[in-house]
């Protein structure tokens, strides 16, 4: 069942076109990686997705689960099963990292119409996912992000994830800026959250991260549209022979 | 040529005249406390009220603010007297000695003054006045700067007020919180309070200033505080008034040598208040935490006016100031922070920030250094911006609706200064406070 159906999405960002009449089609349980050269719109359609202000179609359809994403704000997306994960993760001062956590989690479960969870069965829930993303208890008293490094703003990132247990996750670029042991721990929070139920759409500039996430499906995206589907592999040809044959084929 | 201008006097300034003729020969004190008055009322006389060429006073115009000056407040009757039971209540949880004075004068039977911890003294200024109580012949008038009009008019006209002494070395566990309540009438109070801490002692004052929407009734509240040395004393001030009211008030405070003095103001009533805080650093070695949050809706006016004076040596302050501005709001801080040439390694840093959340309110920041020593740590910065929206969009991003989200990055923001609070049921109550604020912002109850 497709879960996520993109149809000739065009977006513009300050009137300049970014988007050209990208085609995307995502089924459940699938993880999809959408590889491409910097400018090439990978961060605009993940940002379109998560409903940022500013990123509105021209033209287009998006359906989530069978319904208009458009008509939905963000907050309704992501009570409806989005979760994008940031590529620069924002620091929040003054908002405890544990208060956002069950703010969101709440208010989430409240637009389903879901009970909110208890302090003793939520504190369980951050604790031992925290563990197994080795995040520190003493982070999660911080507020959100401030002070954290680079590494350790990617895996709250995934916690965060692993706590909402979205429908489809949106990671952007989240292997940028992390050192391979991070990676690896980012990856393996990613793989356990890997269900039939659940897809996985996977931004990324370099193959080095899907060596540790493995795609069903990779696209290539040049020049604001999918330019090129195939499997796994096609990852690693990418990883050899760069984006250039794409960019002259877009320019074309 | 030279020609004296003479300024027409405006109907408040008539009206105060006319108040204080009547009123000057009922109020109590001895003659020296009437010539102290005498001449606190010619400053007035002279200057007027304060109005927006007189620079420390440029955003908030008196002259056109206070457009008449109430009568001066009668005793409380049995009605204003029950209306106080519940005052104060954003403190409910706090085990404080309530001190209660209803427009303006102090009400004994509302007040917790039995079994006061030893060392301990309270009593009211009416009656202190009256008795010709030495502690004010030492103190009172010496620290609120006699040329500023609020002060000059404060000491001409006060009526009662909290005089209060705590002994040397003695720890006073439990804080004392002065609740000021104006009544429905819309009068003029002019309360004066006298604080001395003495050396190594302890202590926590909470004043709150409160009373009903619908009256426009002016407080002008001015509280001296001497603090010893090595006394640790916190400050904190909540204005609460009606929407209607008209509120001045000034903390006046000398800190001695190796203190420790945190001073906090929580503005959210009132439509026109003004804010003085005068702190002079005389002793060395003494740390300070000056901070408040102001949180301001409809067309409420609220400045806050702070001089913090290091007159000795190796002192440190930390000046931390928010204010959030909705509807047409005008937010206002003056920060001077002044470095005499004896007080050498003084570190103060001064930070206001104002969040606008409306295109149409205004904030004004004027921070202030004026260093005369050589060997100092001295810095201050403001901002005034909007919401983020990219936090905001993060937060939304995880499921938070906008108005929740909203509120959560309001209290983050005011957050910086009321974890500055050592009280944890203090900072809590003051947290719950600003989540009320919120509510009433009408738009999370939405949600």
């Amino acid at each position: 069942m497709a879960l996520l159906e993109i149809e000739d999405l065009h977006v513009e960002i300050d009137g300049k076109e970014i988007l050209k009449g990208l085609d995307l089609t995502v089924n459940a349980g699938e993880v999809h990686a959408i590889m491409g050269p910097n400018g090439s719109g990978k961060s605009t359609l993940a940002y379109v997705l998560a409903g940022k202000d500013g990123y509105q179609p021209t033209a287009g359809e998006v359906r989530f689960n069978g319904k208009n994403l458009f008509d939905m704000t963000a907050d309704e997306r992501a009570a409806a099963g989005m979760f994008l994960a940031f590529q620069y993760p924002l620091e929040i001062p003054g908002v405890a990292t544990m208060t956002f956590l069950r703010t969101a989690l709440n208010a989430q479960r409240k637009k389903r119409g879901e009970a909110e969870l208890s302090t003793p069965e939520f504190l369980k829930k951050v604790r031992d996912l925290s563990g197994t993303l080795g995040i520190e208890p003493d982070m999660l008293r911080r507020a959100v992000n401030v002070g954290f490094s680079g590494g350790e703003k990617k895996r709250n990132e995934i916690l965060q994830m692993a706590l909402l247990e979205p429908r489809l996750a949106v990671l952007d670029e989240t292997d940028s800026g992390l050192d391979i042991d991070a990676l690896k721990i980012v990856a393996e929070g990613v793989n356990r959250l890997r269900s039939p139920q659940r897809s996985f759409v996977v931004i990324t500039h370099y193959q080095r991260l899907l060596s540790y996430i493995v795609p069903d499906i990779v696209h290539v995206l040049s020049a604001g549209r999918i330019v090129k589907t195939g499997g796994k592999d096609l990852a690693l040809e990418l990883e050899a022979r760069g984006y250039a044959e794409y960019q002259e084929e877009a320019v074309a | 040529m030279n020609r004296e201008v003479t300024i027409i006097k405006t109907a408040a300034e008539n009206a105060l005249a006319q108040t204080f003729t009547q009123a000057r020969t009922r109020l109590p004190g001895d003659d020296a406390v009437a010539a102290q008055r005498q001449a606190a009322f010619d400053v007035f006389t002279k200057e007027g009220l304060p109005h927006r060429r007189v620079e420390d006073w440029k955003y908030t115009d008196l002259r056109v603010l206070m457009r008449e000056a109430k009568p001066l407040a009668s005793p409380p009757d049995a009605a204003a007297r029950t209306s106080a039971k519940t005052a104060g209540a954003v403190l409910r949880d706090i085990d404080a000695r309530r001190l209660v004075f209803v427009d303006g004068a102090f009400v004994a039977e509302l007040s917790d003054v039995a079994n006061l911890e030893s060392g301990l003294i309270v009593r009211s200024l009416g009656q202190a006045l009256a008795d010709g109580d030495p502690l004010l012949t030492a103190h009172l008038g010496k620290l609120a700067p006699a040329k500023d009009v609020a002060v000059a008019l404060n000491t001409a006209l006060m009526g009662d007020g909290a005089v209060i002494s705590i002994a040397a070395g003695s720890t006073i566990e439990r804080p004392l919180h002065l609740v000021f309540l104006a009544s429905a009438k819309p009068a003029a109070t002019f309360v004066r309070s006298l604080v001395v801490v003495e050396a190594r002692a302890r202590a926590m004052l909470i004043e709150s200033h409160e009373g009903p929407p619908g009256s426009d009734y002016q407080v002008n509240a001015a509280l001296e505080l001497f603090v010893g040395d090595e006394a640790h004393v916190d400050h904190v001030k909540i204005i609460n008034e009606g929407a209607d009211a008209l509120h001045v008030s000034t903390l006046a405070a000398a800190i001695g040598a190796h203190a420790r003095f945190n001073a906090f103001t929580y503005t959210a009533g009132g439509a026109v208040v003004r804010n003085q805080l005068f702190l002079n650093f005389d002793g060395e070695g003494t740390v300070a935490g000056i901070r408040g949050a102001t949180l301001l809706k409809g067309s409420q006016h609220a400045d806050t006016t702070l001089v913090a004076n290091h007159i000795a040596r190796d002192c440190q302050s930390r000046e931390v100031f928010k204010t959030v501005l909705d509807d047409e709001a005008h937010g206002v801080f003056q920060g001077r922070i002044i470095v005499r040439p004896h007080a050498q390694k003084t570190d103060a840093k001064m930070m206001t920030r104002a969040l606008l959340l409306s295109d149409r309110a205004e904030a004004d920041n004027k921070p202030e250094l004026e260093i005369f020593a050589d060997d100092v740590q001295c810095g201050h910065g403001a901002t005034a911006g909007a919401l983020d929206d990219e936090l905001k969009f993060y937060l939304m991003a995880r499921g938070i609706p906008e108005a929740e989200a909203e509120a959560l990055l309001i209290q983050a923001f005011l957050g910086e200064a009321i974890e500055g609070i050592e009280h944890a049921g203090l900072r809590e109550a003051l947290m719950e406070s600003v989540a009320a604020w919120l509510l009433a912002r009408g738009r999370v109850g939405d949600a």
